[in-house]
């Protein structure tokens, strides 16, 4: 005879390990933020608290010094939730390192990005190659929460610590040619496997560019790092650009050459096709991708059972401070 | 001899759940890997995408046992030609259904959107709807009583394997690599389709040229 005898505990009343660790995770998470309200500092950057075994960048010793003397620039922060920092680190468009979203994660932990030269050249005042600390070190790092919508019509929440692109522009003393600044990616095929893939129709190296006044506005970042400490190179070490406004793949990463011209800039995704991929590129819901609608993303990290789809918003949310840059344009033509 | 017979039998029966779970083992993975939450950020994408790549590439591989009997004359995968083409409708039932579950959560409104707006997802459906049928009379029953017109309607599955190559090439971003793959995979594939038919029609018309 078989004699049943019932679990005091049934299996779905066990919090499964990851659960348990998260919830863990994020009562230190709560511990940090109590201790943060009441040491009164309540702009200075978050000691985040990671999971054991996840990788942290450290970067050089400058930078981290930057990083800790850095604060976070609270009106520019959204107060949305935070993706989690395992997330933004292992999700990643950087076709450089592959094209699959784990790829550069895998592909990119061996890429030297120190020492770093940026190089600075066309219309300004002072143009030369750089090394990265010396152009950095006159300028205050601040930390921004800022929404990332990809053009592929998924979004995070990421906090950047950087400074505005502009303020580093002003020093090399742009001239009044200066209409618009085009930047380029590294190109080293050794180090970077998408650049030896034969079967990609993107033109290595990654270019690039925006409007000077774009360039010039306060919301455009120039970030070094994420998430309290320096960048990982798969999210573009050491020197990225984030536009919060545009789709993601304006947002272009490991910078070696910042140059300002008078010329519209033949960027890469638009040179391959034109009809999918604007200059501009703002984050629009009225226009979609030909292949695809721009109308809802889905915010990430997602559940199965939840796919957390969000309306998209005209330039991403950023419209009262960055609509007036496109008055009078017509924007599904200018997309 | 019965021994040796029945060694043939314990084989033969090995071989059967071989070529039975061995389709399922992506599926496993995959399900183990949603279950630990390790599929990052977006593991709506990868259930999609992996089924999605499991259904072509067991589509692919059934596709591939007729040319391996006649040309190379392997003979035994004939006997899983059934189970494997019907693996292949399965994973893109379930490609099919991941999509429409997790990245839609059935909101209808935002379905026919969709289908408007990414018409490779109309193809791939349409691609899935032509699978059906070749599923539902895939047994021998249907076999028999379907006749001639059985391989006829069968021979779908080369159209259907076009449609496939359409739902993929659709989605290129910028590479173009895997598609590549796939493509000449099949152009290998049905080649020796259209070698084969070309043959008999030369035997055909060199028979009646001699009578």
């Amino acid at each position: 005879m078989l004699i049943k005898k019932p679990d005091s505990i049934r299996s779905s009343e066990i919090t499964s390990e990851t659960v348990y660790l998260n919830r863990r995770h994020f009562m230190r998470g709560l511990l940090g933020t109590a201790a943060l309200a009441a040491s009164g500092v309540a702009n200075a950057v978050p000691e985040y608290e990671f999971e054991k075994d996840l990788p942290i960048y450290r970067g050089p010793d400058w930078l981290q010094q930057k990083i800790r003397a850095s604060a976070r620039n609270q009106a520019f922060s959204t107060d949305e939730k935070l993706t989690p920092y395992f997330h933004v680190m292992s999700y990643n468009n950087f076709y450089e390192f592959g094209t699959g979203k784990k790829d550069p994660a895998r592909n990119a932990q061996g890429f030297k990005t120190d020492p770093w030269k940026v190089e600075i050249s066309g219309e300004v005042g002072k143009p030369g190659v750089y090394n990265l600390e010396d152009i950095i070190q006159p300028h205050k790092l601040e930390e921004r929460i800022y929404r990332l919508r990809c053009v592929e019509a998924w979004s995070m929440v990421v906090p950047w610590i950087g400074l505005p692109l502009g303020d580093l522009l002003k020093q090399f003393e742009p001239t009044s040619k200066a209409k618009y600044v085009e930047f380029t990616t590294l190109h080293d095929p050794e180090q970077m496997p998408g650049q030896r893939s034969r079967f990609s129709t993107l033109d290595w190296p990654y270019v690039e560019g925006l409007r000077i006044d774009e360039a010039m506005h306060p919301l455009t970042l120039l970030a070094v790092g994420v998430y309290g400490n320096a960048m990982p190179p798969q999210n573009g070490a050491p020197l990225r650009l984030v536009v919060p406004w545009k789709y993601g793949f304006k947002s272009i990463k490991s910078i070696v050459r910042i140059r300002l011209t008078d010329k519209m800039p033949k960027t890469s995704w638009n040179l391959m096709a034109p009809h999918e991929y604007g200059f501009y590129s703002n984050v629009n819901p009225d226009v979609d991708h030909p292949r695809w609608s721009q109308a809802t993303e889905r915010r990430l990290p997602s559940s199965l059972f939840r796919p957390n789809r969000v309306e998209t918003l005209p330039f991403n949310g950023y419209a009262d401070e960055v609509a007036e840059l496109y008055r009078g344009m017509d924007l599904s033509k200018w997309f | 001899m019965t021994t040796g017979k029945q060694s043939n039998t314990w084989l033969r029966l090995l071989e059967w759940w071989l070529v039975f779970l061995l389709p399922l083992v992506p599926l496993a993975l995959l399900t183990y890997n949603a279950w630990i939450f390790n599929l990052g950020a977006d593991p709506a994408q990868e259930i999609v995408l992996e089924t999605g790549v499991w259904a072509i590439n067991l589509l692919w591989i059934t596709l591939a046992i007729t040319p391996l009997r006649r040309i190379f004359k392997i003979h035994w995968p004939m006997r899983y030609r059934r189970m494997l083409g019907l693996y292949s409708l399965f994973y893109a039932v379930v490609h099919l259904l991941s999509f429409a579950t997790f990245i839609l959560g059935w909101q209808w409104a935002l379905l026919l959107k969709e289908l408007v707006e990414r018409p490779y997802i109309v193809v791939g459906a349409l691609a899935l709807l032509m699978l059906v049928p070749l599923g539902i009379t895939s047994t021998q029953k249907m076999q028999r009583r379907l006749g001639k017109n059985w391989l006829r309607l069968h021979k779908l599955v080369y159209p259907i394997s076009l449609l496939v190559m359409v739902h993929i090439i659709w989605q290129i971003r910028s590479d173009f690599g895997e598609q590549l793959l796939y493509g000449v995979l099949l152009t290998l594939l049905l080649g020796t389709r259209v070698y084969f038919y070309l043959q008999k029609k030369t035997r055909v018309w060199r028979a009646a040229k001699a009578a």
